[in-house]
């Protein structure tokens, strides 16, 4: 049974998103993504400064025996992606929804749009074998 | 058979080819013969070949190759070019490729090798691929292509590369040293430029002042490519030694470790980079690591760059390496030790010095180029090259490579090589044949 934070909101392809107090977004995978994924061995994080595109791959999770896209379900510049997971990716196994957080970026205009699940939403979409 | 799969003939299995297509006789092709007669026939037009004193190298080089190599290699555990699907059920094919990892790791002075690739050519393509992808700061795929790389693998990397949106920008070299002037690089100051290629010894065969190229790369923040000839790292400095700090990626053919002239190919190319940039790497990596029990073996390892797990976003559309010439250069490697191959690169060093200075001083043949150089150089002469290499020919001699073509502001020029395989009874042959024909027309 995986965690849900009930202050975050999710994406079907298990993204998480949390509005940081300067109205950024802070983006990660959710504790469901890393069981199944594994074990990390490898993130690829995006450099602070690279422009995204709505639903666009921004970042790589690797672990022993598969390697999956992030992707940024809302169009920003990013501002910061977490250096630390280049030396310790197993964070995200750790602690996926604090430390193992992936990237954060600046929206382009407004906030994540309505395709974003809230935690019982995602709850279910994990009932229902999404 | 046909029966159990519902075919009513052998010519049913072919019914999706349209009939304008298939061939139902073959004009011109003699009837079948039998294994003796064309056994016979093989050895006739094989002797037709003669063994012709070869002086050419351009990219590919003759050189000894020990008994051992080809005795070890077409054993049946070895004789398979490619990289078993179960790889881990062969451990000896995945310890050769860690050993040859090893080997070339340690010539470059690299951090890590791949299990290599196709041959030089591809290689080179792939470094600058994997250059864009891994400086991620540049946004450019500008790759600066100095005129002194093999022009063939320039060629080379043109057609992978440029379909894949990177941008090639030859460089013209020094006309006095037949190198690249650093100085050159100046105007590239402040841009974006993504890599730097340098050929060591460059494709005339004169060393580039690869320090000093590396270091001006580096200060316009562009990655640095080497292209070398692994032979020629039992003398000369190693990629991950140039500069302050050394290449990003090494790449070259490994065709001069043990591995035949064979008609041009196939060849194997290799290529190590600094583990930074380890994910970018094309191509199959095996690791040492312990089984279940503690037990050391041999894995194929970083397979998350690959295309059977990465699909379209994979490093490389290169799944396999080329097993059996690796192999091949392993076991050369192994058997010369580092004292015999430089032995070999010092005797070929010696042996061209002997035959350019012999050519130099025949009349109508210039030294095209002052400076440092490893085992090949360029000559001009006082007339056309090409008629000359053919009455070479018809004596049995392969004086070289013709440069006119790829480098028509060269003039009358050839490339000629000397490897450690000519003996001074060769190179005297070669240039009294030379004198001969220089004189004979003169005086015609």
């Amino acid at each position: 049974m995986s965690t849900i934070p009930a202050d975050l909101r999710y994406t079907k392809s298990h993204e998480w998103l949390r509005t940081l107090p300067d109205g950024s977004i802070e983006i990660g995978i959710t504790d469901h993504a890393q069981q199944t994924l594994g074990e990390l061995v490898f993130v690829e994080v995006p450099e602070a400064g690279r422009t995204l595109a709505s639903g666009g791959a921004c970042a790589v999770v690797e672990s022993v025996k598969a390697a999956s896209d992030v992707y940024s379900p809302i169009a920003g510049t990013v501002t910061a992606g977490n250096e630390r997971l280049a030396t310790e990716p197993e964070l995200v196994n750790r602690d996926p929804y604090g430390e193992g957080w992936i990237l954060r970026l600046k929206p382009v205009a407004g906030g994540p749009g309505p395709t974003l699940l809230d935690a019982a939403g995602y709850g279910a979409e994990l009932e229902a074998g999404g | 058979m046909l029966d159990r799969i519902g075919a009513r003939s052998i010519d049913d299995l072919f019914d999706e080819i349209p009939a304008e297509l298939r061939v139902d006789s073959l004009p011109g092709v003699p009837s079948a013969l039998t294994e003796m007669d064309v056994s016979r026939l093989a050895a006739e037009r094989a002797a037709t070949d003669g063994r012709a004193l070869n002086f050419i190298g351009a990219g590919a080089y003759e050189h000894h190759i020990p008994a051992p190599v080809w005795a070890l290699v077409t054993r049946g555990e070895i004789y398979s070019a490619y990289t078993p699907y179960q790889a881990e059920a062969s451990q000896g094919t995945l310890q050769i490729m860690y050993e040859y990892q090893s080997m070339i790791a340690g010539l470059t002075a690299m951090d890590v090798s791949n299990a290599s690739l196709y041959d030089g050519a591809s290689a080179l393509a792939e470094a600058c691929l994997m250059a864009v992808r891994a400086h991620r700061r540049s946004k450019s795929a500008r790759i600066l292509l100095p005129a002194t790389v093999n022009p063939w693998w320039r060629r080379v990397v043109r057609g992978i590369t440029e379909g894949q949106g990177l941008q090639l920008e030859i460089l013209p070299y020094d006309p006095a040293e037949g190198r690249m002037d650093p100085k050159s690089l100046d105007r590239f100051s402040g841009q974006d430029i993504t890599a730097l290629v340098i050929q060591q010894p460059n494709f005339f065969g004169q060393l580039e002042d690869v320090d000093a190229l590396t270091r001006c790369a580096r200060a316009d923040g562009a990655l640095v490519i080497a292209a070398v000839n692994p032979l020629s790292l039992a003398l000369l400095a190693p990629p991950g030694e140039w500069g302050d700090g050394g290449a990003d990626i090494a790449c070259g053919d490994a065709q001069p470790l043990g591995v035949p002239l064979s008609s041009g190919g196939p060849y194997v190319g290799f290529m190590a980079s600094r583990m930074e940039h380890v994910r970018q790497l094309p191509g199959r990596i095996a690791g040492r690591t312990v089984d279940v029990e503690g037990k050391p073996g041999f894995t194929l390892t970083l397979q998350a760059r690959e295309q059977h797990i990465r699909r379209g976003k994979a490093t490389s559309n290169i799944c396999t390496n080329q097993g059996l010439l690796m192999s091949a250069a392993t076991i050369h490697l192994a058997l010369l030790g580092p004292v015999g191959l430089e032995r070999v690169a010092r005797a070929c060093v010696a042996r061209t010095r002997e035959l350019i200075a012999a050519l130099g001083r025949l009349p109508g043949v210039r030294v095209a180029f002052a400076g440092p150089r490893f085992h090949e150089a360029v000559l001009q002469l006082d007339r056309p090259v090409a008629p000359l290499l053919e009455s070479l020919a018809a004596e049995g001699i392969v004086g070289g490579f013709d440069l006119s073509r790829d480098y028509p502001e060269l003039g009358h020029a050839l490339l000629t090589c000397a490897t450690e395989t000519r003996t001074e009874a060769d190179i005297e042959a070669y240039v009294r044949a030379l004198g001969r024909l220089l004189g004979r027309a003169a005086a015609a």
